[in-house]
């Protein structure tokens, strides 16, 4: 089977899109330790994202490079779910977003570790280790805001049902994948909810968003944060950096 | 061994020595300042992370600003060894009572201010640092060995940005020029006021925790970076730079240091920003860090 541009640029806009917003926490974290920690995490979600999309580039065979699919495509041609696109300026937002967002990314890399594309099992190879990194992160902070002050336990739980509507989108078949997003399901919201159980909070029953990131449908945000993305190097067509 | 002794040695003095109040209280004031500036120089270059023109800047930069956080946690924890703790800088910080370099309140208006930064300020800075790697201060002196070495290999990154714009189409080489006017005279007092000015000097250089003049630094820095702007091609804004055979240095023009004296007042074009974004942080992160706390007390109560 081959892989599919589409599979590894959906991939990668996750991961780039998540690092664009995790950066967002530089100089804003509520802790210094946090500003590396949130830094150190937004940076290998960068390199991921460098990997994959060079990969996409390659796959789509019109010498597109890594810098051409990030700083000159619209949103209508990105990829990622919604998850990752929406702004995080609260802390409890941004760890139970990255605790979905690792946790699946997790599974997904270990199995595409075993698969029979080199390229993408060597990128996943590198990638499973970092994010299991990201998996601790996001755990352990949950169970100190969960199990933390009653304000913390409220705020986290909030934070956990305004983004449980958008795991679904996770799990939603992409043409050419080479694991189907679907086999990942019961792990990764296993692995989950035993988390948030553990960090004395509730799993919350809430109806799943549409989310259409993977067939380039976003929210108004991802606009947004394009525009900002691309803006200088879209200013100086051509120019090397 | 006695505090005297130590110094006449050229010794370290480790937080267990006996050391006089004010030599203490005066590493404190500089190890919180040196902190304080790392944080806030967190602030300028992350303004364009989000903006940087390829992915492969955007990862140096964030790199780059961890870094800097990084460099703020050794110099707390350096700090802290002298028995002052980092909650408390921090509310000095955002009371107003500790500072920070005042080169952080100018602002990066382009990329290629980036650039400036890591070439010129980090390189500034690296005159400013290297010698404290030999401060009498054993832990201060040890922190700052590592903070030289990436300090170094941000100004090269720095030096690397400029010298692509320099050399690529005109609006980037116009956008590095504009930069390096911009940042060369704040860069030129990052090294303090002239020696006949400055209070605390003496009784440092005594101390062994300075050991040059701002003069002769400032000096240094100016012969260190005149060659490196001819390679750049880019102009420093300085009609009075020339070479001076006689002295063996550049001869270079009067700094005003009343604009330096009016950004320490407050009145530089960001001091406002930068004290409000960190005070902000820090205010928005009080829940974060009082669960943290919360947590770990239930854990340490369920373990006894």
């Amino acid at each position: 089977m081959t892989t599919s541009c589409d599979y590894v640029l959906a991939l990668a806009d996750d991961a780039l899109v998540s690092a664009q917003r995790m950066s967002w926490w530089i100089s804003r974290a509520p802790e210094l330790e946090e500003d590396v920690a949130l830094a150190n995490i937004g940076l290998d979600q960068l390199g991921q994202a460098r990997a994959l999309l060079t990969y996409a580039g390659a796959l789509e065979g019109a010498g597109r490079t890594e810098d051409d699919l990030a700083y000159l495509r619209d949103d209508r041609e990105f990829r990622n779910v919604w998850l990752v696109e929406r702004p995080q300026p609260d802390f409890g937002v941004t760890i139970a977003r990255l605790l979905m967002l690792a946790t699946w990314q997790s599974e997904l890399y270990a199995a595409l570790v075993s698969s029979s594309d080199a390229t993408l099992a060597g990128i996943a190879g590198k990638a499973v280790k970092e994010v299991a990194y990201h998996v601790d992160h996001a755990r352990l902070w949950t169970l100190r805001l969960g199990d933390g002050t009653e304000v913390s336990h409220a705020r986290m739980q909030a934070a956990l049902e305004s983004e449980w509507p958008h795991l679904e989108e996770l799990f939603a078949p992409v043409d050419g994948a080479v694991v189907d997003p679907r086999s990942l399901r019961d792990r990764v919201m296993g692995r989950i909810e035993e988390v948030v159980v553990e960090a004395t909070l509730s799993v919350p029953q809430v109806a799943p968003a549409i989310g259409g990131g993977r067939r380039g449908l976003h929210t108004e945000h991802l606009g947004h944060l394009l525009a900002e993305m691309q803006h200088l190097h879209r200013s100086h067509p051509g120019a090397t950096w | 061994m006695h505090f005297e002794e130590l110094l006449a040695g050229d010794g370290r003095v480790e937080p267990r020595d006996e050391m006089p109040d004010a030599y203490r209280r005066t590493l404190v004031r500089q190890i919180a300042q040196h902190a304080h500036s790392e944080i806030i120089g967190m602030q300028p270059e992350g303004n364009w992370i989000s903006r940087a023109p390829s992915l492969r800047r955007k990862a140096i930069l964030m790199a780059k600003v961890q870094d800097e956080a990084g460099h703020g946690l050794y110099l707390y924890a350096a700090a802290e060894t002298l028995g002052v703790d980092r909650a408390d800088l921090l509310d000095q910080l955002h009371g107003g009572r500790q500072k920070y370099s005042s080169i952080f309140n100018y602002p990066t208006l382009t990329w290629a201010d980036v650039g400036a930064i890591g070439w010129l300020v980090d390189g500034a800075a690296i005159v400013n640092q290297v010698p404290l790697c030999r401060c009498s201060y054993g832990p201060y002196a040890r922190a700052m060995v590592r903070i030289c070495k990436e300090e170094s290999f941000h100004q090269r990154q720095g030096f690397e940005i400029l010298h692509t714009l320099a050399h690529g189409a005109p609006a980037q080489k116009a956008m590095a020029q504009d930069a390096v006017d911009r940042y060369w005279w704040p860069s030129l007092m990052m090294f303090g006021p002239p020696d006949d000015d400055s209070t605390h000097s003496a009784q440092s250089m005594a101390w062994g925790i300075k050991r040059f003049s701002n003069d002769d630094l400032r000096q240094r820095f100016v012969d260190m970076t005149v060659p490196q702007a001819e390679v750049l091609g880019l102009t420093l804004p300085d009609p009075e730079i020339r070479w001076n055979d006689e002295r063996g240095h550049y001869d270079f023009g009067a700094v005003d240091f009343t604009e330096l004296f009016e950004v320490i007042k407050g009145n530089g074009p960001c001091n406002r920003e930068r004290m409000a974004h960190r005070v902000a942080a820090h205010e928005d992160g009080a829940w974060v860090r009082e669960a943290a706390a919360a947590y770990s007390a239930k854990r340490a109560e369920a373990a006894a």
